[in-house]
């Protein structure tokens, strides 16, 4: 093939993904990104349980449709999981205001939601996903997620992180209990390869609180664990 | 005409460079063709490796950049562009005073031009001096659409040089643009690699205590931004080139010594901002934007994207020089030689340490220098139906700079905008972010705005008959650019009537810096000489601050207006129109 029939041909596909080509462009072309959150395994058990948080949206700078998901797996299992469909609307420079639906498909029996959420950056860099859940039944939970990023050096991110739940009545069908159900929190050193690619090890610890600890013990659950995991968190 | 062996030497230097990526890139550079007024150029894709790795760039008449062009002030200059690429083109002549259907800008001037078709450009040469072009389609000109032009005057050349080297500077990626901005959208510091870490917190600690380091770090905490935000694209993509060289094989320029060399800078980068400077040669600065200017001697400059400087330097006998130009972040240089013998080589400088931006860059200085003005009203409390283009009485003397109070438009609130300056004061008499310390610190004397004087009368003595406040705005974050909290495609033009003096008062409620540019309209900077305001096309407003300019709305048409830095401009952008 001759240079100048090669050149062409990539600047084809140049045109193909760079829609704004036309006068001057479009400022606000929709897009998607897919954060892979947290990927992994703890590797200090013989079960060696596996966590899986993704989160992706589609959609243009104020305007964005979210689909997040985490799913927990020990000895094969799925132990809980959960999906959300939400619409996001910047209503702050730093934050989104999210509505939606969301499904916990594990345990069963399969529980829904209405979802309202406030997610972005508060001040002091603190990364927050808030969330109230209504269900059917009265049933309401609140939950919220901060993260924070501590930069070691330009690639290496030392990340804090805890998730808070707490449930407004309780659920003896899924082992949870009214009040804080559950805590969270993890310690987590990446390393970026690239922006979009860091694997990491870290501690993950959590417990079950009240009345959930209570129902976990009557099922012969652990009320509490604390593992070392290895991941990966990626983007796209 | 075109000379049928420039362009099949540029062609075949592409194809130098994708073999042999040093050695032979110093050929691709300083292709000129011979002074002319009919001109023929090509846009079409070729192979270039400016990395090492080989990669396709859009260039004219096979070179990247294109031929420096030749123009005679006065005469008529016919340009014949062919594309040849598989998309709409356009070039745009930049700081060319021109008929609006000349000005190349798809959209307002004319549809561009499609594949496989030419477009005729004519029009008179009414300037001398340095300029540039490029195409103003899509992020062509990041792809190396792009090139010099140099206005011999009438009269012959105004500052005796002896001899003449454009330099013109830009930054290339192998990434496509496309992705870079989609990337920027999706991560706002994806490229920036000097943010702050634990160890510097620590460090600051140890010298200021923990108390005066929690107040220091309150504000950019409270405000969720970086202190070392000082470029959204870097050297971590971009190879910053001297004449279409990489730094690795670095272009050379000769002259003899004793001669006086006028070097002619340009910006032609897509996004980069450059701080440049000669070690060992004083320069005088006795052109900017093309424009005559008082001569001014100095150390180093700051150089706005699509600004350009003429400089006078006398090198000395048997030495080489090299002419340096960092990025404002520091996360690389362009570079180049300046010999009196292809044999000499001069020493490579350490790049300066990386700018950190304080509270003055962030609109709430109360330094010394520059104008007072009114504490910051809001729009909601001072005009409760503001129109996003407030339209005042003129404050100040013209060639003095505007003494109006900040009013922050009722569109500036919202989750697109995330600041405002509170407190911005002038930013005509300030080096910018990591350069004012260089008098003290290190002897190098810094040009500054307020030392640009006209070295002709002003042409337009009248006052301002009203004045216009325009905000910078944006939210970095999310990666959203705006004037006046209104993006482009949302803003009305601004109306400008023929024939009116206007001031233009720009705030810049961002902290970046931002080069403004106007088309087709002198921006005549209020540099506090009313009777020698200086012209400039692209007038780059710091961080945090203020600047003022004066327009005659001396020719009708359309004319873009708008932030040079290709990945800002989709927002950052207004249609001036004069009618
Ligand atoms: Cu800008």
């Amino acid at each position: 093939m001759k240079p100048a029939a090669i050149a062409n041909g990539y600047m084809a596909i140049l045109a193909t993904i760079s829609p704004n080509l036309m006068a001057m462009g479009n400022d606000d072309p929709l897009m998607a990104k897919v954060i892979i959150e947290r990927l992994e395994a703890g590797i200090d058990n013989r079960d060696i349980p596996q966590w899986l948080e993704v989160t992706g949206w589609a959609g243009y700078d104020l305007n964005k449709l979210w689909l997040k998901s985490s799913i927990e797996r020990t000895d094969s299992e799925t132990e809980s999981g959960d999906i959300e469909l939400l619409y996001g609307r910047a209503i702050a420079p730093y934050w989104d205001f999210q509505l939606g639906w969301k499904r916990d498909f594990q345990p069963t029996p399969t529980r829904d939601w209405l979802a309202i959420g406030f997610q972005g950056l508060a001040p002091y860099f603190f990364e927050v996903d808030s969330t109230l859940y209504l269900g059917s039944s009265n049933r309401s939970a609140l939950e919220i997620e901060v993260e924070y990023e501590l930069m070691l050096t330009q690639r290496w991110v030392l990340s804090p992180r805890t998730e808070i739940l707490l449930n407004g009545q309780n659920d003896n069908r899924t082992a949870t209990g009214s009040g804080l159900s559950s805590l969270e929190a993890g310690l987590r050193l990446r390393y970026e390869i690239r922006r979009e690619f860091a694997p990491y090890l870290g501690i993950h610890w959590e417990r079950a609180y009240g009345n959930t600890a209570d129902l976990r013990q009557e099922e012969g659950e652990k009320t509490s664990e604390v593992h070392i995991v290895v991941g990966i968190r990626a983007w796209f | 005409m075109l000379d049928r062996r420039t362009f099949v030497t540029g062609i075949l230097s592409g194809y130098g460079l994708l073999a042999a990526g040093s050695a032979s890139a110093g050929t691709l550079s300083g292709t000129s063709l011979s002074p002319s007024s009919d001109f023929s150029l090509t846009l079409a894709p070729i192979p270039v490796n400016f990395t090492g790795r080989p990669a396709f760039a859009t260039a004219i008449n096979g070179t990247v950049p294109g031929p420096t062009l030749s123009w005679q002030e006065g005469e008529d200059v016919t340009l014949r562009v062919t594309n040849h690429l598989i998309e709409t083109s356009s070039i745009h002549w930049h700081g060319i005073i021109l008929p609006t259907t000349m000005d190349g800008v798809p959209g307002l001037s004319f549809p561009g031009i499609p594949p496989g078709e030419t477009f005729e450009y004519r029009f008179t040469v009414n300037q001398s001096g340095t300029y540039w072009y490029h195409s103003h389609s899509g992020y062509q000109e990041q792809t190396g659409l792009y090139g010099a032009i140099v206005v011999n005057p009438r009269e012959g050349d105004p500052d005796g040089a002896d001899r003449d080297h454009v330099i013109l500077l830009s930054d290339w990626t192998d990434e496509n643009p496309a992705a870079i901005y989609t990337r920027l959208k999706k991560m706002s510091h994806y490229y920036n690699f000097n943010e702050r870490t634990a160890p510097d917190l620590y460090r600051q600690i140890r010298s200021e205590g923990p108390l005066a380091t929690w107040q220091d770090r309150a504000m950019w905490n409270d405000m969720r931004m970086s202190d070392s935000d000082l470029a959204d694209v870097t050297g971590y993509t971009y190879t910053y080139l001297m004449n279409g060289v990489s730094p690795a094989s670095g272009w050379t320029g000769l002259c003899k010594a004793g001669e006086r060399v006028k070097l002619r800078f340009i910006n032609g980068s897509a996004m980069s901002i450059f701080d440049v400077r000669i070690p060992g040669l004083r320069m005088t600065v006795v052109a900017a934007d093309g424009q005559d200017v008082e001569p001014v001697t100095v150390d180093e400059f700051r150089i706005g994207t699509a600004e350009t400087y003429d400089v006078i330097v006398t090198p000395e006998s048997d030495s080489a020089y090299t002419l340096f130009a960092q990025s404002l972040d520091r996360s690389g240089f362009a570079r180049g030689t300046l010999t009196t013998s292809p044999e000499l080589v001069a020493a490579l400088p350490a790049m300066d340490p990386v700018p950190i931006l304080g509270h003055e860059d962030m609109g709430m200085a109360h330094s010394a220098g520059g104008h007072a003005h009114e504490p910051v009203i809001s729009a909601q409390q001072r005009h409760p139906h503001a129109h996003h283009h407030s339209a005042l009485a003129p404050a100040g003397t013209a060639g003095l700079g505007s003494a109006a109070g900040i009013v922050h438009a009722a569109t500036e609130y919202g989750p697109h905008v995330d600041m405002r300056t509170e407190n911005p004061v002038s930013g005509i008499d300030d080096p910018g972010v990591g350069l004012r310390e260089h008098g003290q610190r290190l002897g190098r004397e810094v040009l500054r705005y307020s030392q640009l004087i006209n070295r002709h009368p002003t042409a337009d003595p009248r006052q301002p008959g009203r004045e216009i406040q325009l905000h910078l705005t944006g939210n970095m974050n999310r990666y959203m650019w705006s004037f006046n909290g209104v993006k482009f495609a949302d803003a009305e033009p601004l109306e400008l009537q023929y024939g009116e003096r206007v001031r233009i008062h720009l705030v810049n409620d961002t902290m970046m810096a931002h080069p403004i540019h106007l088309h087709g309209l002198w921006s005549e900077l209020e540099t506090g000489e009313p009777s020698r305001i200086p012209r400039k096309h692209t007038v780059l407003v710091q961080p945090g601050k203020t600047v003022s300019y004066l327009v005659s709305a001396d020719a009708l048409g359309r004319w873009a207006y708008h932030c040079h830095l290709q990945y800002h401009m989709l927002g950052m952008m207004r249609e001036a129109r004069v009618s």
